[in-house]
């Protein structure tokens, strides 16, 4: 198991080399987006409209913060459950979208999708949301605020430290660890 | 008769949310312990330290412990003695849930099933009432995470299925769960009643301590094999594989309809929340 620094954008080199259970630390810009955000940006790319972020070589990260206390950038920020994202993430990858931080399991098109356009699918500990916001430096919404806690923020983040649970060549941590530990 | 201010309610309902949200329980805490202990995986016993860590942090900083804060449940006993003046009961503790959420800095998720039109005070909450005799209120809040009760389900199975039935739907139903609900899980199990009622039993178990068998010694001992059979799954903490797929399993029993055999399994992740109070 190795440790792997990465710093976003990342590029199809970075995710390429990256396999399932690397503890990577990721610094650099990532976005949040979850279920209301990913139905709205599907909406414009259905009628042709321009996404309010360049996705190209972007991460990002299935979250609805808790609210910041005042002298703090965010709250409580760990990851919700990704296969509710499973419907939107092939066509994002598509357009350049290179990883994802969830928790859960995706669905068998979101796996082929990462092999098909190199990008990466990374599990936050999920229920950690305390313990990782102290990787989040800065947040701030760049698009729709009128969906509270679901609203596209921009993260500043340094060593937010994520495993990788599918990588590009189709495998999935979590169909290989409960092999390992399953017992008759 | 025995007073209580609507107000004195609010305040009581305020506080448990945040406690609840920010302390993660000392039997929690323990468990943690134990598979820390126990689980051969080291990427497993990794997720679990960090488990512990998140929790002393917020503890420290009062911060809640997961984002997800939850739909704020409550089991309120009201004794058929007590007056609840100066206002009605289940406005007292909407108001009580509003404040906790806000003043608390807690995430509100309450929202419009069709329009996803958050509430943007985390009401209305969910409240299961029960009189009892006495003369007093107890107040239990659960705040509910979505991923973990995403995966529960009730299904009413035929009586021929008996109590193997029973077992199997629990554990394939955390097998199918996988690494959705924030493993180690919590698993409240609610047989009997009627199709909702077997739910809030579910729910119910819930509220229970780590390590509190039913009082029943069969239905405790249905308890631990179920516990046995799940960590038998492989699955682990956080999906990554390990013997830790959850920290407990509770059943609570009631009779029911010749006819039927409801059985409710109702996930909770491993920030097994609850906090009560006696008024």
């Amino acid at each position: 198991m190795a440790e792997i620094k990465l710093k976003t954008p990342l590029t199809d080199q970075d995710v390429e080399k990256l396999e399932i259970g690397d503890r990577v630390l990721l610094t650099g810009v990532i976005y949040t987006g979850r279920d209301a955000a990913h139905k709205r940006l599907f909406d414009l790319i259905e009628t042709g409209k321009e996404l309010p972020v360049d996705i190209r070589g972007q991460v990002i990260y299935y979250v609805g913060p808790a609210p910041a206390r005042p002298g703090k950038p965010i709250g409580s920020a760990g990851p919700t459950t990704s296969y509710r994202m499973d419907a939107f993430a092939p066509k994002l990858m598509e357009l350049g979208l290179k990883g994802m931080i969830g928790k859960g399991n995706r669905g068998a098109n979101v796996i082929e999708a990462m092999k098909k356009f190199k990008a990466v699918y990374f599990g936050a500990t999920g229920g950690a949301g305390a313990l990782l916001a102290r990787s989040i430096r800065k947040a701030e919404t760049v698009a729709y605020e009128d969906l509270g806690p679901e609203a596209i923020q921009r993260l500043e983040v340094e060593d937010f430290p994520v495993v990788v649970i599918n990588d590009t060549k189709g495998n999935d941590l979590y169909v290989e660890g409960a092999k390992k530990y399953r017992k008759p | 008769m025995r007073e209580i201010q609507a107000a004195e309610i609010t305040k009581a309902v305020r506080d448990l949310c945040i406690d609840a949200n920010c302390n993660l329980g000392e039997d929690v805490l323990a468990a943690y312990d134990r598979a820390i202990e126990k689980d051969e995986s080291p990427v497993a016993r990794e997720v679990l330290r960090e488990l512990k860590e998140n929790a002393r942090i917020a503890r420290d900083e009062q911060s809640p412990i997961c984002q997800d804060t939850g739909i704020a449940v409550l089991f309120v006993e009201v004794g058929q003695d007590a007056h609840v003046v100066g206002g009605d009961l289940k406005t007292a503790i909407d108001e009580g849930v509003r404040r906790g959420y806000g003043e608390g800095y807690l995430r509100k998720s309450a929202c419009n099933p069709f329009t996803r039109a958050n509430t943007k005070d985390n009401t209305p909450a969910v409240i299961h009432f029960d009189i009892v005799p006495g003369d007093r209120i107890r107040i239990v809040v659960v705040p509910k995470g979505g991923g973990a009760e995403n995966m529960s389900r009730v299904d009413m199975l035929s009586p021929s299925a008996g109590l193997e039935g029973i077992k199997e739907f629990v554990v394939k139903r955390i097998e199918a769960s996988g690494s959705n609900p924030c493993p180690p899980t919590v698993v409240g199990v609610g047989i009997g009643g009627t199709f909702e009622r077997s739910a809030i039993l579910a729910k119910k178990a819930l509220t229970r301590r780590i390590g509190e068998r039913n009082a029943d010694p069969e239905l405790a001992g249905v308890e631990t094999d179920v516990l046995s059979r799940i960590n038998s799954l492989g699955i682990g903490p956080m999906g990554y594989g390990g013997n830790t797929t959850a920290l407990d399993v509770f059943f609570e029993v009631e009779p029911c309809h010749i006819a039927s055999l409801p059985v409710a399994v109702n996930v909770q992740c491993h920030a097994m929340r609850h906090k009560e109070t006696i008024l």
